[in-house]
């Protein structure tokens, strides 16, 4: 179980995030979406430790990891990716891929885990990480990452920015599955409806706040009449 | 040549020498071992020290291993080796110098290499450099390296000097016929005082020649590391140059390609980055369960790979 106590983030005295507190279960899949500027990228940002709350706890199974580094939190289960993919001069798709299994690594298990993100192994394990891949391909690759990772909570911002051609819904299919395999928990950002129509909950952020927190049913009102119609009309578009 | 030889060895060549195998090994500047065939002959050359080797045409996929072994403390050696491949030959040379020196005189090795390539014919060429021992700043091993690509002929080059190597000064000189390739990557990683120079001048003298030279290295501590390379299209013509380093700590990198089109049919262009290891890197590499430093060495090993 993760769960956020009491989180504020401050900058130069302004919030940004103000006493969120968020439980989530094991296997659930929660989704995270709100306008601009709401504090979402930061929310997911301090449960990875890429950002130290001002106050609050981070808790992993009752564990306070607030503390805790990126990669210890890594290593307890928690993984990350990012909205614009990192590139790597000389690392290779394998590489990555063999970081992501902690070197517990076979070409069949990278072949599996491209496979899944729709990639043909031959073509990617032996590219390098680099700006010769579109930006769907490195998507792609984060996801294939996280998906290795196998983490207990995957945590994904915005998983849909800079996918051009590759069909939405394979995107939404590889959510199914790790829902529906129950290995993992998913916090995603995204302002995506077909997201919203298999998240277990969602969660509605606006200036640093919890505005709606539950299923897609007790915040559609909310949705219909607030900007994040808007918003998501303009992404789904 | 003892176990420690070969161990050193083994460093430069990446497997054990084959007694069967086509070879020159020199040790403290003397050959120590050498095997040729009826179709790649090597001799020693009369006027100075160094070999001379004759690929002949019917030559198809076969290794020569040329290294060079460096253990007498202080010593100063200098070698002239020539490579000459018939037309049509397709031959793999595996060289490398390695020194080993524990006292304060500096061991210096200076290799001279001439390559006069025949008509269609194939050659690559790996080269290793690498030091050891107790005391920095006592391993010197510096190259010259000339090349004639002759028409329709190709060389790849790929030259890496990666760890105890404290002075170098390397310099590269290439003229390519008609439709000559030439392909070098050179890696090279710098620490503590080490410094390195790294000297081309590639001449596109024959029509539709092509090079393309990639240079990538890693400078740590207080080491400094200066590229300097000059590509002249003479001809219709193409030529890339592509400087890549990561710096790191004190130390100091300098890159300075210089592309000359003498023939408006000269297509060359350089790219030259000097940079740090970036923070994203880094933080992507932690949110797989890596620490800092083996982030750190993960990404060196594959810019270097």
């Amino acid at each position: 179980m993760l769960e956020l106590k009491d989180i504020c983030y401050k900058i130069d005295n302004k919030d940004i995030l103000k006493d969120i507190n968020i439980v989530i279960k094991s296997h659930e899949f929660v989704l995270i979406t709100g306008p601009n500027g709401s504090g979402k990228s930061t929310l997911v940002k301090i449960i990875m430790g890429l950002i130290k709350p001002t106050s609050g706890k981070v808790l992993l199974d009752g564990v306070d990891i607030t503390d805790k580094r990126v990669y210890e939190r890594a290593r307890l289960g928690i993984t990350f990716t990012f909205q614009t993919p990192v590139i790597f001069k000389g690392l290779t798709v394998r590489d990555l891929l063999c970081i992501s299994r902690d070197y517990y690594y076979d070409d069949y298990v990278g072949r599996e885990l491209l496979k899944k993100v729709g990639l043909c192994a031959q073509e990617y394990l032996d590219r390098e990480v680099n700006n010769s891949l579109s930006g769907g391909e490195l998507k792609r690759i984060e996801l294939a990452c996280a998906l290795g990772k196998q983490g207990k909570y995957m945590l994904f911002d915005e998983p849909e920015a800079g996918i051009d051609l590759w069909s939405f819904e394979d995107l939404t299919n590889i959510f199914k599955d790790v829902k529906k395999s129950k290995c993992s928990g998913l916090v995603v950002i995204s302002h995506q409806e077909k997201l919203f129509n298999i998240a277990d909950k969602i969660i509605v952020l606006e200036n640093g706040s919890i505005i709606e927190f539950g299923n897609k049913n007790k915040i559609n009102k909310y949705l219909k009449n607030s900007k994040c119609e808007k918003c998501m009309r303009d992404n789904n578009e | 040549m003892n176990n420690e030889d070969k161990d050193i060895l083994f460093n430069i060549l990446n497997e054990e020498i084959d007694d069967n195998s086509v070879h020159n090994i020199r040790k403290n500047g003397k050959t120590i071992s050498r095997n040729d065939s009826d179709e790649i002959k090597i001799i020693s050359k009369k006027d100075k020290q160094g070999i001379e080797i004759f690929v002949k045409s019917s030559v198809k996929n076969q290794t020569i291993q040329v290294p060079v072994l460096l253990t007498t403390e202080g010593f100063n050696d200098t070698v002239y080796n020539d490579y000459n491949i018939e037309a049509n030959a397709e031959v793999t040379i595996v060289a490398g110098c390695a020194i080993h020196n524990d006292c304060e005189i500096t061991s210096i090795h200076s290799g001279v290499h001439k390559f006069n390539i025949g008509k269609n014919a194939k050659v690559r060429y790996i080269e290793k450099h690498y030091g050891c021992g107790q005391v920095d700043s006592n391993k010197v091993i510096n190259t010259d390296t000339i090349i004639n690509l002759s028409e329709s002929s190709s060389l790849t080059i790929e030259t890496v000097q990666i760890s105890g190597v404290d002075k170098s000064l390397r310099n590269t000189v290439a003229v390519l016929e008609m439709n000559s390739v030439l392909e070098i990557s050179e890696k090279l990683m710098t620490a503590s005082n080490d410094e390195v120079i790294s000297n081309y001048k590639i001449d596109l003298k024959g029509m539709n020649s092509k090079v393309n030279l990639i240079s990538r290295s890693i400078a740590k501590s207080n080491s400094s590391q200066n590229f300097v390379s000059e590509l002249v299209g003479n001809n219709k013509s193409f030529g890339h140059i592509e400087c890549d380093a990561i710096i790191m700590d004190n130390a100091k990198v300098s890159s300075t390609p210089k592309i000359v089109a003498k023939n408006v049919e000269a297509e060359l262009t350089h790219e030259a980055a000097i940079g740090k290891i970036s923070g994203e890197q880094i933080l992507k590499l932690e949110t797989l369960g890596l620490t800092k430093e083996e982030a750190e060495a993960e990404i060196i090993k594959g810019f270097m790979k």
